[in-house]
């Protein structure tokens, strides 16, 4: 395929009626959508089935159905997938999986179980006990029973095999992911943010080996790029690992100043970090690559303080400042966001706190409150 | 202590003999850190108290004291001091007051509050649990185990599961010989779960007194009071004497045809955490109306013995992790549902009230679901209201008071004309 443009991508990623998935089943496929942030959709690979990871509506529907269904203190994100699961947009879905990121998460899983009965709904409670020499045990059988629900709705035996050969598929699209990432961190000029957030939620919808091709190509096109380094604030940008915040939020962030340098959006896409070891048993491999490459995030416990981490990437990104860009009501990252906050006063890291909703339509306000913090960074 | 409980029952018994039991618990916390004895944080559902007890680690229990002080009218400044240390409003009120009532050195209209030596933080049922102790950790420097505890996401426990989590309490076991240089010894832990199994069985039979009409006690507002030892200081003989000392007294008001209001015109189900901070006002609401819970799902978040749970001597770490599994917000929303609806039925309920608590998303997401299905699929009259178990600024009293007052003027319309019908 040609090279998707960044305004096909843009709309291929904003469009909320989901013509790949539907194109997919009308060709006689099933497809599996996963709610963030990580979900072992390798095996939705190997049952022959579609994989989608979706990111609830990003302000492309109004929330009617939905709005007698879930209060409105809970985010925006959970809100509008049931409002798409609602209005048929997720019609073309024969399954979808939920994981234990978060109450609301979890409860989702619940209302959609009821609201539609005709979709193999799997809730997967992921091991958050990460030391514990069971942890890996534990997620294996998690990981077989996620199996046996794809093998029902297949009416057909998941082989090692195919298994072994998504794992490879999946792994192949890591590493390429991971490519595109380093390349931005080291040469930000090279790669927007934004672009690299589009490269990345394509990766939720296009099929998996198409999507490789299309990295692959735009990586060898980002590197014959010519620009420039620019005077601009290098940030991280933290918080964003479930709702995502909106395109034109991102790109404001960006007119402000700023280069992102690393980000955790759409984190699930990549939330494996280190390869995962091919040992002949492909859904324990599975396993030992969430319970031992696991990204770091507010979703999931780690045993060394995040704070560590966070102050310890801050400096080998050698970044200017801290950027957390949450959705408003998203309970993991308002919990890290204190301790995080504290731990980079302590480290005389500058940070600035912005938080958005999926129906968010006025940006300048965010822009300027980036806009005095690249100041007071840059020019202080 | 009370050495009069041998004479003709008392009226409110169980109230005195549980002030003085809690009295003598906040006395012991007051001291621990000074006096080298342990503490170890832990949270109510599928607590592991039995297996710290084992060690000499005195249970603190930081939603106890988010509830209490709720009631002891100080949670406001509390989540106020909290927010004002970067917390988001929208976040839970219960994690807020406790942040709030470290920054004031842990001291509660209750006493002095030991720091933890250790956070085991039992997870079950509430993912906010994971980032509190997380948070605490943060602030404390203290050791912290993850105890993790599987949703039950299907329609029971796998084998799989228990095997998890025993495996994890053997290693949490390791951790405690070492922090305290107390050896484990299973024996000592058999003979504290007989304790739990007593005081469990004798809560049951407390609970299912609330089946009699009238119910000799509100099985939400009073239940939610006397459930603090099932949930607190299980494993003690004391607990197992206040529950035989409750169920006389609960069986006295049967027998007398005595409830919580002068005439039952009402009996509901309620689902949801109570309002603490506006506790009275809250349950005036309802007995203004002669309304009375005949059993709540509140009342199970510490543990579902009613549904036949129960910690066992012959399987020790099996029965706690099974325990642990089965708090009521560790159900899917479906058993949830379905809990609903055979207390609807079991306990002959006329409705059944649901109280949204913005604090807690485990309780409330799914609850304007379920709402729907249980007014239009299942005919039972439903109401919903909103407000929270912490935070005060949330609780509208005359909206609520219109909307209950609305709702139990339409029932006794139905009961009119279903008379005359």
């Amino acid at each position: 395929m040609a090279t998707l443009s960044d305004e096909s991508l843009r709309a291929l990623v904003e469009d909320v009626s989901f013509p790949r998935a539907r194109e997919w089943r009308e060709a006689g496929g099933k497809v599996v959508g996963s709610f963030p942030v990580y979900a072992p959709m390798e095996l939705v690979h190997a049952a022959g089935m579609l994989p989608v990871h979706l990111f609830g509506a990003g302000g492309g529907v109004e929330i009617e159905a939905a709005d007698s269904r879930i209060q409105s203190f809970v985010c925006s994100i959970t809100r509008s997938t049931l409002e798409l699961g609602l209005r048929g947009n997720l019609d073309a879905f024969d399954g979808l999986v939920f994981t234990n990121i978060c109450d609301v998460a979890r409860n989702l899983s619940g209302v959609f179980a009821r609201n539609f009965p005709a979709k193999t709904v799997t809730y997967l409670h992921l091991p958050q006990n990460i030391t514990s020499a069971a942890a890996a045990d534990y997620m294996t059988g998690e990981l077989r029973r996620f199996l046996a629900s794809l093998e029902r709705m297949n009416g057909g035996h998941v082989t090692d095999d195919a298994l072994a050969h998504s794992v490879a598929v999946f792994e192949e699209n890591r590493a390429l992911m991971r490519e595109l990432h380093e390349v931005r961190a080291r040469m930000p000029w090279l790669l927007p943010a934004s672009e690299a957030y589009l490269l990345t939620r394509a990766g939720g919808l296009l099929p998996k080996e198409e999507h490789s091709q299309l990295l692959r190509e735009r990586l060898a096109e980002i590197r014959r790029r010519t620009a420039r380094p620019m005077d601009k604030m290098r940030i991280l940008l933290l918080g964003s690992f479930c709702e995502q915040p909106p395109l034109t939020l991102l790109r404001a962030i960006e007119d402000a100043g700023c280069y992102v340098l690393e980000d955790d959006l759409a984190l699930g896409l990549r939330f494996v970090e280190k390869p995962v070891a091919a040992n002949g048993n492909p859904l324990r491999a599975i396993a030992e690559g969430f319970v031992r490459g696991g990204a770091t995030s507010s979703v999931c416990h780690t045993v060394r303080p995040k704070t560590e981490w966070l102050v310890e990437r801050a400096r080998d990104l050698k970044v200017d400042g801290v950027l957390f860009c949450t959705a408003k009501f998203c309970e993991p990252a308002l919990y890290d966001y204190v301790p995080y906050k504290e731990a980079l006063e302590k480290a005389e890291i500058p940070h600035l706190h912005v938080e958005f909703e999926e129906k968010m339509t006025a940006f300048e306000q965010a822009k300027t409150q980036v806009e005095t913090f690249v100041e007071s960074v840059l020019f202080a | 202590m009370a050495t009069t409980a041998q004479a003709a029952v008392a009226s409110d018994l169980g109230k005195t003999l549980q002030r003085d039991m809690l009295a003598k618990y906040y006395g012991a916390l007051e001291t621990a850190n000074e006096d080298g004895v342990p503490v170890a944080y832990l949270f109510i559902p599928g607590n592991i108290s039995e297996l710290t007890q084992v060690f000499g680690f005195l249970p603190v229990y930081p939603e106890i004291n988010a509830l209490q002080c709720g009631i002891k009218k100080v949670a406001g400044e509390n989540i106020v001091r909290a927010e004002d240390l970067g917390y988001s409003s929208d976040v839970c009120g219960y994690v807020k007051n406790d942040i709030g009532l470290m920054l004031k050195d842990r001291r509660s209209p209750f006493g002095r509050l030991p720091k933890p030596d250790l956070l085991a933080c039992n997870y079950s049922g509430c993912n906010t649990f994971i980032k509190w102790f997380e948070a605490l950790a943060h602030f404390y420097g203290s050791e912290f185990f993850l105890l993790d505890i599987p949703y039950i996401r299907e329609s029971g426990i796998s084998p799989g599961d228990v095997q998890y989590v025993v495996a994890q309490l053997k290693e949490l076991i390791a951790r405690c010989e070492a922090r305290t240089g107390v050896t484990y010894s299973e024996a000592r832990l058999r003979e504290i779960l007989e304790y739990s199994r007593q005081a469990e069985d004798l809560w049951v039979q407390i609970l299912h007194l609330a089946r009699e009409r009238p119910s000799p006690f509100d099985s939400y507002f009073e239940a939610v009071f006397y459930m603090a030892p099932v949930n607190m200081l299980r494993g003690t003989p004391e607990s197992v004497e206040y529950y035989r000392q409750v169920l006389r007294e609960m069986k006295a008001r049967t027998e007398e045809k005595r409830g919580p209001v002068p005439e039952e015109k009402f009996r509901v189900v309620i689902e949801g955490p109570p309002a603490w901070p506006h506790f009275r006002s809250f349950w005036e609401l309802f007995k203004r109306w002669g309304a009375v819970a005949v059993a709540s799902t509140y009342s199970k978040v510490g543990g579902l013995y009613d549904q036949g749970v129960r910690h066992d001597p012959s399987r020790p770490l099996e029965s706690i992790a099974e325990y642990a599994m089965n708090s009521y917000t560790n159900w899917n929303l479906a058993k949830r549902a379905d809990l609903i609806l055979r207390y609807v039925k079991e306990y002959e309920a006329d409705a059944l009230v649901i109280h949204s608590v913005k604090s807690c998303r485990s309780f409330s997401v799914g609850q304007a679901d379920f709402r729907e299905a249980f007014v239009n699929e299942l005919g039972i009259p439903t109401l919903m209201i909103e407000s929270d178990l912490a935070d005060p600024r949330y609780f509208q009293e005359a909206q609520l008071r219109n909307r209950i007052d609305a709702f139990f003027e339409s029932l006794t319309q139905r009961r009119l004309t279903g008379v005359t019908a």
